[in-house]
């Protein structure tokens, strides 16, 4: 019995746990899908680009790469899981067009006194080198697989692009347009543009939440409250307002492709789970009060004992409820510890990281293991307080 | 002592197992109820495991196409081409072609104009936000980018091609946050009359699993010989992983909760039996063997156990049905195929509970459990 409330309590715990948590977990996981804010120069031009060809690489307006690191320092600073700049020059490969794309591979920046990496092997987790990644102050880069078979380019060649040589340290494949185009260090696309310090795109990928009615309303259309509520919610717009800010002459916007269906998926997955958790509290609800009332039901002798000696019922109730509750708090405290024990071994094996168990929820547990208890062994009790109790020492009841 | 000959056999046999359910409701109900809720909870989980794939498959399908067709570099396909890709991925996928030009605007600033069937990119790219999509000929989606230069207000405006100048009314805007929005979209028809091109990408949407993705990946490669067929790893990669995760938190989930209830039954079952340890005393000492008591006592398990399985089965399809409606806005189909495991769990559950006291009772003497002791 008592086996069954501890178990009851949790397996509440682990699944409330993993409810409240896997909203985080997933969204963290969609961001291998890739960037979903998208940072441009304000008064940017037309993108003409069809494909990977890039007919008008240089724009004309460039955001300034001295302001990046600024990003770190939005209220949203810890669901920014990486960004990645981007500048699109175009350039002559043996003979050919192309377009040289520079960004950051694994960039370590600093804001403040903090230390962060970013860069494409974060933001973008599908590409792939056949050969080594090159370090993001060098001169080495990086060659789409098609361009590479096409000019039969191999890692660790020396290829001419625009009059300069560089040495390719790896093939790359991302089964996009990269796959047609060179990748570079940003500070080699600078100096080939002749741009120091530009940017021409960036790309910011973070953690939020699926966007509702409220999220879609113009900011500054909203009362004090309401805009700070906006401001502090992690809306992809707020993100993006967010950007807007720290980064001058800027326009941030969501990737809807990323963004919108994002939400779709985050939602029901966590609705998933709640429903589930929902069933999970029910069905451990029902089978501890089955097996509290069967419980109560064997111990209707001593029932009948007691009031031999003169119980009343009153003492009986008082007797049996204690004892329940007191059996509900012990179940579920060694529950609850048995529960977040189960939850944060789960995260890890699934996730690769612990899904914590707010010690909030502890009180919550143990008003439910009470009342199922109760529930359980209400009707047990009346009954048994009810016992003739010569029917009941004779076995008979 | 020896074994009377059963002579009234089987309709004894029945009463008797008549006569326990009735005379023992109580108690019979609460062990019935346990295990129509392990059963019912089991069903829904197994139910839910099975079908979150394809439901969630078809949430990921909202990300658009997950493989590309491109012709060689600089051409375009011819019909035959279209056809050939379209018949490939017919019931499989949506396929839908892209013709791309760069028009000039009266201004001379450059422009991408793509043609395309806009009925199906409507359904491939759920994600555009459009204002208004173009309802007939001569009509053009601008992307917002495009908007603010080739027409701020909406109204109508002139591209070139190759010196022909065609008029196109703008019914709305697009905006994606990606490169559409820098672009002009038109009909098919309007694009080649006015272009000559023809469809240079097919995107497509493939629907069902990595391993069907794959075959039609390795049919389409085999009938355009010449053209490039890739995945969208971008697309594909993220699905595979985000699918798995949730499905090992949904088998772990099931796991915990069958588990609970499975433990609950037990414990109820035990207790159902360690309480009519009266009854059996009494019918081994007027001479029935061990063998007939475990027979009698299984046989009411089983009964009990078939009931609860059959009408949780029931109500976890009810449950598992109404979470698909709530949460995916499509029910999830009623599986038969989970009852058999079901079944077959709760009978072996259920005999776990049956046995395990029956071999602590069997050793211990009648007049012993008589005297109450």
């Amino acid at each position: 019995m008592a086996i069954a409330v501890t178990l009851g309590a949790a397996v509440s715990t682990a699944m409330i746990a993993i409810a409240i948590d896997i909203g985080d977990k997933i969204s963290r996981e969609l961001r291998s899908y890739g960037a979903n804010l998208l940072v441009t120069p304000a008064d940017d031009n037309l993108d003409v680009q069809i494909g990977s060809v890039n007919l008008k690489p240089s724009g004309g307006a460039y955001l300034n790469e001295a302001e990046l690191p600024k990003i770190k320092g939005i209220f949203w600073r810890n669901n920014i899981t990486g960004f990645t700049p981007e500048l699109p020059v175009a350039v002559k490969v043996g003979g050919t067009d192309a377009t040289l794309v520079g960004t950051y591979f694994e960039k370590t920046l600093k804001y403040g006194n903090q230390e962060f990496t970013t860069g494409a092997r974060k933001t973008f987790p599908w590409w792939k080198v056949d050969g080594a990644w090159p370090a993001d102050d060098s001169d080495q880069v990086l060659v789409g697989e098609k361009l590479a078979m096409e000019q039969g380019i191999v890692p660790g060649k020396q290829i001419p692009v625009s009059g300069r040589t560089y040495r390719v340290s790896g093939i790359l494949s991302t089964g996009g347009a990269e796959d047609e185009q060179i990748v570079a260090p940003l500070g080699v696309a600078q100096s080939l543009a002749g741009e120091p310090g530009a940017v021409s795109k960036l790309f910011v990928s973070a953690v939020t939440k699926p966007e509702d009615a409220f999220a879609r309303k113009n900011p500054d259309s909203l009362t004090p409250a309401d805009r700070d509520r906006w401001y502090c919610s992690p809306y992809p717009q707020s993100i993006a307002y967010q950007l807007q800010e720290v980064i001058p002459h800027s326009h941030a916007e969501q990737i809807r492709q990323v963004a919108q269906n994002e939400g779709n998926v985050l939602s029901r997955i966590e609705g998933l789970m709640l429903l589930i958790t929902l069933a999970a509290l029910f069905t451990s609800g029902l089978a501890v009060s089955a097996a509290m009332a069967t419980a109560m039901f064997e111990r209707r002798q001593e029932i009948g004992l007691m009031k031999a000696l003169g119980a009343g019922q009153f003492a009986l109730s008082a007797i049996f409820i204690t004892e329940s509750v007191l059996l509900a708090c012990a179940g579920g405290i060694v529950g609850f510890a048995g529960g977040a024990l189960l939850a944060r071994k789960l995260g890890h094996a699934i996730f690769g990281s612990a899904i914590a168990v707010e010690p909030v929820l502890l009180p919550l547990i143990l008003a439910i293991a009470v009342l199922v208890t109760f529930a359980g062994s209400a009707a047990a009790i009346r009954r048994a307080v009810k016992y003739d109790p010569v029917h009941a020492l004779r076995g008979e009841a | 002592m020896k074994t009377p000959r059963r002579s009234t056999g089987i309709p004894m046999f029945l009463r008797m197992l008549a006569r326990a359910a009735i005379l023992r409701k109580r108690t019979a109900l609460s062990a019935l109820i346990a295990i129509i809720v392990a059963a019912a909870a089991s069903t829904a989980m197994l139910n839910l495991f099975v079908d979150v794939q394809s439901k969630l498959r078809k949430e990921f399908r909202g990300f658009g196409a997950n493989v590309v067709v491109e012709a060689k570099k600089g051409g375009s396909f011819t019909p035959d081409n279209l056809q050939q890709i379209e018949y490939a991925v017919e019931g499989h996928g949506l396929a839908v072609p892209f013709a791309y030009a760069v028009a000039h605007t009266a201004k001379g600033e450059a422009v991408v104009v793509a043609g395309t069937d806009l009925e199906l990119a409507r359904k491939l790219n759920p994600w555009w936000a459009v204002s208004s999509w173009p309802q007939g000929p001569g009509q053009a989606l601008v992307g917002v980018r495009a908007a603010e230069i080739i027409a701020p207000s909406g109204g109508p405006f002139a591209l070139t091609y190759q010196g022909r100048t065609l008029h196109l009314l703008s019914s709305g805007t697009v905006r994606t946050g990606a490169g559409e929005d820098s672009r002009v979209y038109l009909s098919r028809r309007d694009f080649q009359s006015w272009t000559g091109l023809e469809p240079s990408v097919v995107e497509i949407a493939a629907y069902g699993s990595a391993a069907e993705v794959s075959s039609l990946l390795t049919t389409l490669q085999a009938n355009l010989r010449g053209a490039d067929v890739r995945p969208v790893r971008q697309v594909t990669e993220a699905e595979g992983n985000i699918v798995g995760k949730t499905r090992s938190t949904l088998l772990w989930s099931a796991v915990f909760i069958v588990c609970t209830a499975a433990l609950c039954v037990l414990a109820t079952l035990t207790g159902w039996i360690f309480d009519r340890r009266r009854d059996f005393a009494i019918m081994k000492a007027i001479g029935a063997s061990d063998w007939l008591i475990a027979t009698f006592v299984s046989g009411e398990a089983a009964i009990l156990a078939c009931t609860g399985a059959v009408l949780g089965f029931v109500i976890g399809t009810g449950i598992a049905a109404w979470i698909g409606r709530v949460n995916f806005h499509a029910p999830v189909s009623p599986r038969l195929d989970v009852l058999p495991p079901v079944l077959i769990g709760c009978l072996v559950v259920t005999m776990i509970a049956t046995f395990l006291p029956l071999r602590l009772l069997r050793r211990i003497q009648p007049a012993m459990i008589l005297r109450g002791e």
